[in-house]
């Protein structure tokens, strides 16, 4: 009886990997526990363990294979001594007993990629501000968030990088790869899990005059932390009159995550949004994320940085330029439509193109606004926005209360009353903490069904 | 110093040795000799903070001075004596809300002290502040702080600041005995001695987290101990004795700036009023408030070396006269002082423009 081995899923988002190396070869015996191959994950290179023991019978995967799918077989192991004839066709497979492997239906991943390439006839691929003939390269969200870093470190010394797992392990989720082999240890900073305790050494550092830029592994700790982001960063400047500065950027993937259940699936957009003396950015693809992480890092101003874990693999094009530096505050109209507006940022963007693509066949002409900047808000795109399609829908990956999308709502009304033909209807995550079962998990996230309802209803369809 | 009951008066290390094996220990600090104008300087910078915050009291009864006030009468050797050790423009300090005496320990104009607390445009902080967030980066001054507690991290990162750039200045944090239960301090010691950070923990120890005594709130009341699980040595001073604490400092700047990571300073201390204009302090009995006041009072300790030195009362009455002078002009200068314009509520919130 021979087992197939299978590509494992080894992290929440992994949906491929690649097969590093084989540390066994065929008609080697195999105990259980042993290691047999390294496979390099969208985070990390990871161990791949037997789970029984056998002879490899035959590698299905040769070493340094990219883009191995989750749940290919990679291998065979023969279990009796039929098997150990190093002949992998005659081996039958037994999944069941094989290293557990990631459901091979659509994961929630891989859903959110697809959602996020659609081919979208009226997407506009550029941020508004890159000029016209710039050449493109690809790069994955997590790359461009390196380079812009990497980038402002090379041009100014105070820029450092400081937070758990940083530096030797090159980044929880590889975002700060390589940063520790360029710049050392003085500037990529392994801190103990302090949260609390590094930030406000941070937040100290920036009114000494350096430049911080504070990962938290995800920004469901930064709650650990939220006194020194509010009371310290932020609204230092205001207390002393003028005269401390507090320049930081506080960053780290926020927003749901697969499957990781309620305590680490928060969007804390509308939380730090709230606050005055705060910068809030919140970008969707790569082009922003670099140009807006690297405005972050020269902005004088405190700054929380929102990153998608969700996004962080996938790739998009970035503008091949020396030193590209995005505004901050300013929206993004990144589709063009003139029968309804949808707002969102981050994550909420891509479930957004989606259902404005299926719209498009039902005659509903969706513009799509990114608001990447979520303090200050850019009022502006959104009231000249809704001026030209009297609807508004919002979408985001967070809580309805008290939301980003809330205060969108008031805006419109406030500002934009005469122009509503609709009320302003708000798409998000259940009011809910975050549940575990994958049903569960599905019913209460946003999606582009709920889109396409939402937009329905505003527009009188059905 | 709290219960008055210490055996002396002289600084020793905390009991750390057993906790620190071969750890390179500081020196016993002497009392410091300073000579004569130094210590009149030291002498002036007391009364004057002294005579400030007696006039704050009063402000504060005739509605000029709101919301929180707290006064740092009883504490002045600690600012005084601590500041003189550290080199302006170079080292940075940052403390909590009972700040103050720290801007006067400066040589902070009190006119501009005096008109914060009153909430005019020519205060410190544009009347934006108050009592509690006071700043001044030409002195390096980072606060005035009203989080208990937030200065100990944010001290550690002027720190950071300094060894990054390798500048040669420290760090001094200020905070209380109430602070010292604060969890964010010991993940700023842990980091401050991973990372040799060139800071002096001050705790101010006047034995009561607002109306706590330091007996109720600590299983340990050796504050000064707690750094030995993170390898930081520590002094414990007589807070009310201006050479004593001038004398310590000397060993913990040399200490932090010789790369040997940080040092805590535990300054016993006392202080004579509530802990802020509201507390009647009824938790600490008369006798105890006067035993401090009549023998361990700081102007009172540094007068006896300023007679050895030689210099009659009639000159300190007179200095006492000059700065009652002072403080009432800061006064009057806090009173007429104009309000900051309406505008100003909407500015200094960013420094950028977006």
């Amino acid at each position: 009886m021979a087992i197939e081995l299978k590509m494992p899923a080894l992290s929440p988002t992994m949906e491929e990997g690649t097969l590093t190396r084989w540390l066994v070869k065929e008609g080697d015996p195999i105990k259980a526990g042993e290691i047999l191959a390294e496979i390099e994950t969208d985070k990390a290179i990871m161990e791949f363990e037997a789970v029984d023991e056998g002879v490899i019978t035959k590698i299905l995967i040769p070493e340094g294979s990219e883009n191995v799918k989750v749940g290919t077989a990679i291998a065979y192991l023969g279990t009796d001594a039929n098997d150990v004839t190093l002949d992998g066709a005659s081996a039958e497979t037994k999944a069941e007993e094989s290293i557990p492997v990631a459901p091979p239906a659509k994961t929630e991943a891989a859903a959110v990629e697809e959602a996020a390439t659609p081919s979208l006839s009226k997407v506009i691929n550029s941020a508004p501000e890159i000029p016209e003939g710039t050449e493109f390269f690809q790069q994955t969200l997590r790359e461009a968030l390196r380079d812009a870093m990497a980038e402002e470190m090379r041009r100014d010394d105070r820029v450092f990088v400081m937070g758990e797992e940083v530096a030797e392990y090159q980044g929880a989720y590889k975002v700060t790869q390589g940063l520790l082999q360029e710049f050392g240890a003085r500037r990529v900073v392994d801190t103990p899990i302090s949260e609390y305790g590094f930030s406000g050494i941070g937040v100290g550092a920036a009114m000494e005059g350096l430049r911080p830029v504070i990962e938290f592994m995800t920004m469901n700790f930064s709650m650990q932390a939220i006194d020194h982001i509010i009371n310290s960063a932020a609204k230092t400047h205001y207390m002393s009159g003028g005269q401390v500065r507090c320049p930081i950027v506080f960053r780290g993937p926020n927003g749901a995550a697969p499957r990781v259940g309620a305590q680490h699936t928060q969007n804390f957009g509308p939380w730090y949004a709230a606050v005055p003396g705060l910068v809030v950015l919140a970008p969707y693809d790569a082009i922003d994320a670099k140009g807006l992480l690297k405005a972050a890092i020269r902005s004088d101003d405190p700054v929380v940085f929102l990153e998608c874990e969700l996004l962080y693999g996938k790739t998009f094009d970035v503008p091949k330029m020396d030193d590209f530096v995005l505004p901050i505050g300013k929206a993004r109209i990144i589709r063009e439509g003139k029968d309804v507006t949808i707002v969102s940022y981050s994550i909420g963007v891509s479930f957004a193109l989606t259902a404005a693509e299926a719209l498009a066949k039902e005659g509903i002409d969706a513009e799509v606004i990114d608001l990447r900047t979520l303090r200050p808000l850019d009022k502006e795109t959104i009231l000249q926005s809704l001026a030209k399609t009297n609807r508004i829908v919002t979408v985001e990956d967070g809580w309805p209360v008290c939301s980003i999308s809330s205060e969108i709502a008031a805006i419109a009304m406030e500002e934009g009353f005469d122009n509503l033909d609709a009320p302003v209807l708000r798409v998000t995550n259940a009011d809910t903490p975050t549940p575990y079962a994958e049903n569960l998990e599905k019913k209460g996230l946003v999606n582009p069904e709920a889109i396409i309802e939402a937009v329905r209803k505003v527009c009188y369809r059905k | 110093m709290a219960k008055a009951t210490q055996d002396s008066n002289r600084p020793h290390k905390a009991d750390v040795g057993s906790a620190i094996p071969n750890h390179d220990l500081p020196p016993i600090p002497g009392r410091y000799h300073a000579d004569r104008e130094e210590l009149l300087e030291f002498y002036r910078r007391m009364l004057m903070i002294r005579r400030f915050e007696e006039r704050c009291g009063q402000l504060y009864g005739l509605g000029l001075i709101a919301g929180f006030c707290h006064l740092y009468i009883g504490q002045e050797a600690v600012a005084v004596g601590l500041q003189a050790a550290l080199q302006p423009g170079r080292d940075s300090v940052i403390t909590g809300y009972r700040e103050h005496g720290h801007m006067l320990a400066y040589g902070i104009d009190p006119k501009i002290v005096m008109a914060e607390l009153t909430g005019r445009a020519s205060g410190i902080s544009h009347g934006k502040g108050g009592s509690m967030h006071m700043f001044s980066t030409e002195h390096k001054f980072f606060g005035g702080n009203g989080i208990v507690g937030a200065q100990v991290p944010l001290g550690a990162g002027l720190a950071f600041a300094h060894k990054y750039r390798n500048d040669g200045g420290c760090s001094a944090a200020y905070f209380g005995d109430g602070s010292a239960n604060q969890g964010q301090v010991y993940e700023a010691y842990n980091m401050a001695a991973l990372w040799k950070l060139p800071v002096i923990f001050v705790i101010e120890n006047n034995g009561y987290a607002m109306g706590t005594s330091i007996q109720r709130a600590n299983a340990h009341t050796a504050l000064s101990e707690r750094g030995a699980g993170f390898g930081i040595p520590a002094l414990v001073v007589d807070g009310m004795d201006v050479l004593e604490v001038r004398g310590a400092a000397t060993v913990a700047v040399d200490w932090v700036q010789a790369g040997k990571g940080p040092i805590i300073l535990e300054m016993k201390t006392y202080r004579y009023r509530g802990h802020s204009m509201s507390d009647p302090a009824r938790y600490r009995s008369r006798e105890e408030v006067n035993d401090m006041k009549e023998n361990h009072d700081p102007l009172d300790n540094l007068k006896k070396d300023l007679f050895a030195a030689g210099i009659p009362e009639a000159e300190l009455v007179k200095l006492d006269e000059d700065i009652r002078q002072q403080v009432k002009e800061a006064a009057d200068f806090a009173e007429k002082a104009p309000l900051p314009a309406d505008e100003e509520l909407y500015t200094n919130i960013l420094v950028g423009k977006y």
